[in-house]
């Protein structure tokens, strides 16, 4: 097709957009169909692919169901848990490294580096193997290309964290549409459409990140009023609090400490997890772990469970608190409670909550799906297959520089609906100054060092002249994706002013290119390693079929210089076998093939001969 | 609201979001009230300005604006920042006035006003040694503390009701002595929120 072929035609018909919830610890695609927002399961059927990821010793990468058992049984090749490490530097994330089994490297400050078998990826490189399995999924499902996605975050992700987001979707060959925080899609997924007005509040609990958001509706427009959270807690923080007493309790019991060894470790942690799923439904679970030959097991109570986690959820309703002070309503006037994430299936989080908001939650759609349903339900929006609603939503975290001294300036405080901007004017403080450096941090604390540093951006190559005559307006504009975007303007000449941009944590540009250029040339080895094995599964075929024909007495009739021939051509494909072409492949099994032609012909004659006969060959 | 007509079709001026002619989305006006199509006054209709911020929000937004093109979708995120902005501000009668008085030159002498006014020299004195107190374990300060706040809060209370008031005579009279009171008002009202906020926080993290 050509070019402009191909241009033509997009502008008639947008390629589909899909939704995906990247999960910390299981991960969705759905689309939006006739009826509404629908899940799209796997090959395997299965709806949630587990958000593990692996790194096989024969090179490849493995996502879903399938990594997670090599999590037992190749737990240092494997990672999972990814989206705690995205866009985070190797000091925020030092309690959680001692349990994960994979390696990290150092160079990791500002971005985390993972070893996996030798080989090392950043967590946007693994996040993005997750969205390419489920842009796969859509494709097989769908029957066509889904290049576009909507992908949500958690709301309380700050700027780092969310460019991590996108830059994962940009290495998986997604065009990253928009970025919708979580809590807010599965608002819009209840549809609350039955509901005209109101205050509604979504309690988010999931893996690794909770949220909470409370949102006006006012005639399908999703007003987003505030939100809070805290990217640090979630259901994996329950796992380890019941991994850790169950480690203590077998090395009472077997008076050995299995905590190093780390295919015991994940054996113990997928048990544990199923007891604690069961305790949201039975009073007691089983726990057991059959390990080289040893045998651990208990009971677990629910009252247990309740007595090991009781701080893990207090620190949910912190934020809730301050959420319902900066939506500015009161406890009273909030209609509707939501309920969002695996997490919120425990019975002690759903009586913390319903505590809190006085009103029993909403648990009508399934807490694991709902975020994946709602990100479809905002695809449909942007491709204009869903009219009249409307999102808006906000800003978790306030947006400010530094000044002199370390104090924080707010341009941008947090709750502001999104996409906000501030402009400010900067001069030169010494003559003939010619840069200008800004310092941009996200946070509520007064000291710069107390809040997130996202980026310092450089002001160049200023016309040098007397102090404080340079006019340079900068515009720090939040998008609807909840990311900064900075731009600077010489108000002297009006010309844009020369910036470079320093992000604190993260991948540069150059970086998430390579990464793309490197994922494509994977894919390509891939695609060209899949096609080769193919080849090599038809030569199977005829190397057998051929050797099934050498036996028969049609093959014993054929000249001397017949047989000759059929043996060199089967040689000459033994030799190419193991060639990764698959061309160089399916030449040889043509050139078998017209070399058999003639044997092929006089076994089908004697063959259809016998049967007219009645007989057997 | 483009001097030099549509981007597009090139027809004349107008102020307006939309072309009227072509009906594309231009450039959108920087000023907070043009924006919204208000007459610059002080007071506003606040249940008329949230009705027209839904209505515009629903016009501009970037969701409406995924398949346009390159300028609609600049236009269009533009546009709605500045929309968010400007409901932001002028819903808040503090902040409107704040805008208001920095449009007219009025601004705010510095962001967070030091100086104190001479009436509270003393009150602010008794409140910071209390703090301080407070911060070296002394908590039986807690209540002056807590009842200080009250006091302060009531006194920003008093303020916005003048504030009310004087808006009300400039949007008549439209006189700058009266934006001169509001100013004087509006610092001593900072003055005062910003000493809240200084206890609220001794009182939370005490």
């Amino acid at each position: 097709m050509s070019d402009l072929l191909q241009i033509d035609f997009s502008s008639i018909q947008e390629p589909r957009i899909v939704g995906i919830d990247l999960g910390t610890t299981n991960s969705l695609v759905a689309f939006m169909d006739l009826t509404g927002p629908r899940i799209i399961p796997g090959a395997d059927g299965e709806r949630l692919v587990p958000s593990v990821v692996s790194h096989t010793a024969a090179g490849e990468i493995v996502v879903g169901n399938p990594a997670r058992d090599l999590l037992i049984t190749q737990p240092d090749r494997t990672v999972y848990s990814v989206k705690r490490l995205m866009g985070r530097g190797v000091a925020d994330v030092q309690e959680e490294l001692r349990l994960f089994p994979f390696r990290v490297t150092s160079q990791s400050e500002s971005v985390i580096h993972l070893e996996l078998g030798g080989k090392v990826f950043t967590p946007p490189e693994i996040s993005a193997s997750i969205l390419r399995q489920l842009k796969q999924n859509a494709e097989a499902y769908l029957g066509e290309a889904a290049p576009r996605a909507v992908i949500t975050v958690p709301a309380y992700f700050n700027d780092a964290q969310r460019q991590a987001t996108r830059d994962a979707g940009r290495i998986a060959g997604l065009e990253v549409v928009r970025l919708v925080n979580e809590p807010t899609a599965a608002a819009l997924a209840y549809g609350l459409d039955k509901r005209k007005q109101g205050v509604v509040a979504v309690y988010d609990l999931g893996g690794g990140t909770f949220d909470i958001s409370i949102l006006r509706i006012h005639d399908d427009i999703f007003e987003v009023l505030a939100t809070n959270g805290d990217t640090h807690l979630g259901g994996d923080d329950i796992d380890n609090r019941l991994l850790r007493v169950a480690l203590e309790d077998i090395q009472s019991e077997w008076g050995e400490d299995i905590s190093a060894n780390a295919e015991a470790v994940q054996l113990l942690r997928r048990a544990v997890i199923q007891a604690k799923e069961e305790l949201s439904f039975a009073p007691v679970a089983h726990l057991e772990l059959k390990f080289h030959g040893k045998t651990y097991q208990r009971e677990i109570g629910r009252d247990l469970l309740e007595k090991l986690i009781v701080d893990i959820v207090d620190r949910t309703l912190g934020p809730c608190r301050n959420c319902i002070r900066d939506a500015g309503v009161k406890v009273e006037e909030i209609d509707e409670v939501v309920l969002v994430g695996g997490s919120t299936r425990i019975p002690m989080v759903r009586r913390a909550v319903e505590a809190l908001f006085r009103a029993k939650p909403h648990t009508e759609l399934n807490p694991e799906e709902v975020v994946a349903l709602g990100a479809a339900v905002q695809a449909g929006i942007l491709s204009g297959k869903v009219e009249n609603q409307l999102l808006l939503d906000v800003t978790p975290l306030s947006l400010g520089i530094e000044m002199m001294g370390g104090a924080v300036t707010k341009l941008i405080h947090r709750n502001s609906t999104i996409p906000a901007s501030a402009t400010e004017i900067y001069t030169t403080a010494v003559d003939g100054q010619k840069n200008v450096l800004i310092h941009v941090v996200q946070g509520e604390r007064e000291l710069a060092r107390d809040c997130r540093s996202l980026a310092r951006f450089d002001l160049k190559d200023i016309e040098p002249m007397p102090a404080g005559m340079a006019r340079i307006e900068v515009r720090f504009l939040i998008d609807a994706n909840g990311i900064l975007n900075v731009t600077a303007r010489d108000m002297r000449t009006g010309r844009e002013q020369s910036m470079e941009v320093k992000p604190s944590y993260g991948l540069t540009d150059e970086q998430v290119e390579a990464m793309i250029r490197e994922s494509m040339e994977m894919a390509e080895a891939d695609f060209k390693e899949r096609q080769a094995r193919d080849a090599r599964v038809e030569a199977d075929r005829i190397l057998a079929a051929v050797e099934r024909a050498k036996q028969s007495d049609t093959y014993a009739a054929l000249s001397g210089e017949e047989q000759q021939q059929i043996e060199v051509a089967l040689n000459r494909l033994l030799l190419a076998y193991h060639s990764d072409d698959h061309l160089v492949i399916r030449a040889e099994i043509e050139a078998v093939d017209r070399a058999t032609m003639k044997l092929a012909e006089k076994i089908m004659d004697s063959a259809v001969g016998a049967v007219l006969k009645g007989t057997k060959i | 609201m483009n001097a030099s007509g549509c981007w597009k079709c090139g027809q004349e001026p107008h102020d307006s979001l939309f072309c009227k002619f072509c009906n594309t989305l231009q450039p959108p006006a920087q000023d907070y009230f043009r924006f919204f199509g208000l007459e610059r006054s002080l007071g506003i209709d606040l249940a008329a300005l949230q009705e027209r911020y839904y209505r515009l929000s629903r016009l501009v937004h970037p969701d409406h604006f995924q398949n346009g093109t390159p300028n609609e979708r600049r236009f269009s995120l533009d546009a709605t920042a500045i929309l968010n902005d400007a409901y932001r501000i002028l819903r808040d009668p503090v902040a409107r006035a704040e805008y208001f008085l920095k449009e007219e030159g009025l601004e705010a002498a510095d962001r967070k006003s030091k100086r104190v006014p001479p009436e509270l020299l003393e009150e602010v004195f008794e409140v910071n040694m209390a703090l301080e107190e407070l911060r070296g374990g002394d908590v039986s300060v807690r209540r002056a503390l807590e009842a200080a706040l009250g006091r302060f809060r009531a006194w920003c209370g008093e303020i916005d009701g003048e504030l009310r008031v004087f808006f009300a005579e400039y949007d008549r009279r439209r006189e700058r002595d009266v934006l001169m009171k509001i100013r004087n008002l509006l610092d001593r009202r900072g003055f005062i929120s910003n000493l809240v906020g200084e206890v609220e926080q001794g009182l939370e993290t005490h």
